[in-house]
């Protein structure tokens, strides 16, 4: 990498929360900014439109990220626009390396996803059906056009070649304190890798009972975390409440059972997994006696949105949309 | 519309495989729309083995073990029953019919059981139709 990193920022279908992350760095963003140029960062941050993205030469940007998943054309161009005008591209977050928490769109249609948000929520008052349109002519001669809402969510290796994917949502700013770090001093791993340090969130779990030199025992039954709470210390999973640490990579320092929450996989899947809701399955398990199991078909009537919460459109079942 | 279904099947070597290899003895006549896949162990299948199958096309998925409390390696398909129950339910939202997907439980020694599961599930799945994921 160059002394002084040319770098664009563009956030596709997504909260701009990573975007938020990078700045959280706070002060250690501006140690950082020392060797950053920001070239582009739309539409969020900085005064560069899509326009003068398009009009850099190819590979004018040394780096860049995105944000978000792809689901409107103008993500998939941009997005297309951005892997052209730079060296090295990041997919930064969960929504950008396996579709995020817009992923669970996909088990559900365009038609009913918009039947539901323009007609069929209980605060809506819609009576002659209207929906958006693509195209409308106003006055007879104003074209007016919408970016088209395309029939699932992808992640961005679906539209383009990624170099490096960060999992997290957002992820930790220390996390991206250090993979800053790493790329303004060039040490990367090879490209199509996942930044990360491949370490499941148990593995950096202080509340793992291997740390007393403690089995880990079969988890008790299936608890919700919204009919009750985890005791403060010992495993969560352990306790009966579902946690998805021995499938997600732990760059957040296990910061959700820190706080007594358990893990639900935004880092992304550990090295070696395929298909993360159906690795998840699989050491759960694993860990669960029959009654657990048993709980959990019945307490979750939605399991695959809670397997798959951040994961959907990375699955193998939507790999049949790749391009 | 008749078709002839592709499925995939996994079983294990201490039981299932070699009551299959008996049915192959006692010439029970069985469909030849299944490709065997021998596993150690139920257990050692994967749900991603499944799903990737049906992503890629597989009309119908199944999985067979030892009964329970014969498992060779004690717990292996008890664990297949609690990840393959789990997985099923994910099927559907995946916009998978569940019903190609199936799990049993047959011992060395049912030859002709194990012909008789092959052909009930060749049976259902023709009625079900090809997979719409097919020939993507």
């Amino acid at each position: 990498m160059p002394d002084k990193i040319k770098f664009g920022f563009l956030l596709t279908g997504g909260c701009a929360g990573c975007e938020m992350a990078l700045v959280d760095m706070a002060d250690k963003l501006v140690d950082a900014l020392e060797h950053l140029e920001v070239a582009f960062w739309a539409p969020t941050v900085a005064d560069v439109k899509y326009k003068d993205l398009e009009d850099m030469e190819d590979n004018a940007l040394d780096l860049a990220f995105v944000d978000g998943m792809i689901r409107l054309s103008e993500h998939e161009h941009m997005a297309r626009v951005l892997r052209a005008k730079s060296k090295v591209l990041v997919a930064f977050g969960a929504c950008a390396s396996l579709g995020g928490i817009p992923g669970m769109a996909n088990v559900h249609g365009k038609k009913e996803l918009f039947e539901q948000a323009y007609k069929n929520t209980f605060s809506t008052d819609n009576p002659d059906d209207v929906y958006p349109q693509g195209k409308y002519v106003l006055d007879g001669k104003y074209e007016l056009t919408l970016p088209e809402f395309q029939d699932k969510v992808r992640c961005l290796q679906d539209i383009v070649d990624v170099d490096y994917y960060v999992g997290g949502c957002p992820p930790h700013h220390d996390f991206v304190a250090q993979a800053v770090r790493m790329i303004v001093a060039g040490d990367l791993p090879p490209k199509g890798s996942w930044l990360t340090s491949g370490k499941a969130v148990c593995d950096v779990c202080d509340r793992n009972p291997a740390n007393e030199g403690l089995d880990r025992e079969l988890g008790v039954g299936a608890k919700r975390t919204v009919d009750g709470k985890p005791e403060e210390s010992g495993c969560i999973l352990q306790h009966g409440y579902l946690c998805f640490g021995p499938v997600t990579q732990g760059d957040c320092g296990a910061s959700c059972p820190k706080v007594n929450m358990p893990c639900r996989g935004c880092g992304g899947p550990i090295p070696g997994i395929r298909d993360y809701g159906g690795r998840l399955v699989s050491a759960l398990g694993s860990v669960m006696g029959d009654d657990g199991v048993e709980q959990m078909l019945d307490k979750y009537p939605d399991l695959t949105k809670l397997v798959y919460r951040y994961s959907l459109p990375a699955g193998l079942m939507n790999k049949q949309d790749r391009k | 519309m008749s078709y002839t279904p592709n499925i995939v099947g996994f079983a294990c070597q201490w039981c299932t495989y070699a009551g299959a290899d008996l049915a192959g003895n006692l010439r029970a006549q069985y469909p030849s729309t299944v490709k065997l896949i021998r596993v150690p162990c139920s257990g050692r299948v994967e749900p991603e083995y499944v799903i990737e199958a049906l992503s890629r096309g597989a009309d119908g998925v199944f999985i067979g073990g030892c009964h329970f409390g014969d498992c060779h390696y004690k717990e292996g398909n008890y664990k297949t029953d609690r990840r393959m129950r789990l997985l099923s339910k994910l099927l559907s939202d995946m916009g998978i019919e569940p019903k190609r997907f199936r799990w049993d439980w047959i011992s060395g020694a049912e030859g002709r059981r194990f012909a008789e599961v092959m052909e009930e599930f060749t049976e259902q799945l023709k009625a079900l139709g090809p997979n719409p994921l097919r020939g993507e």
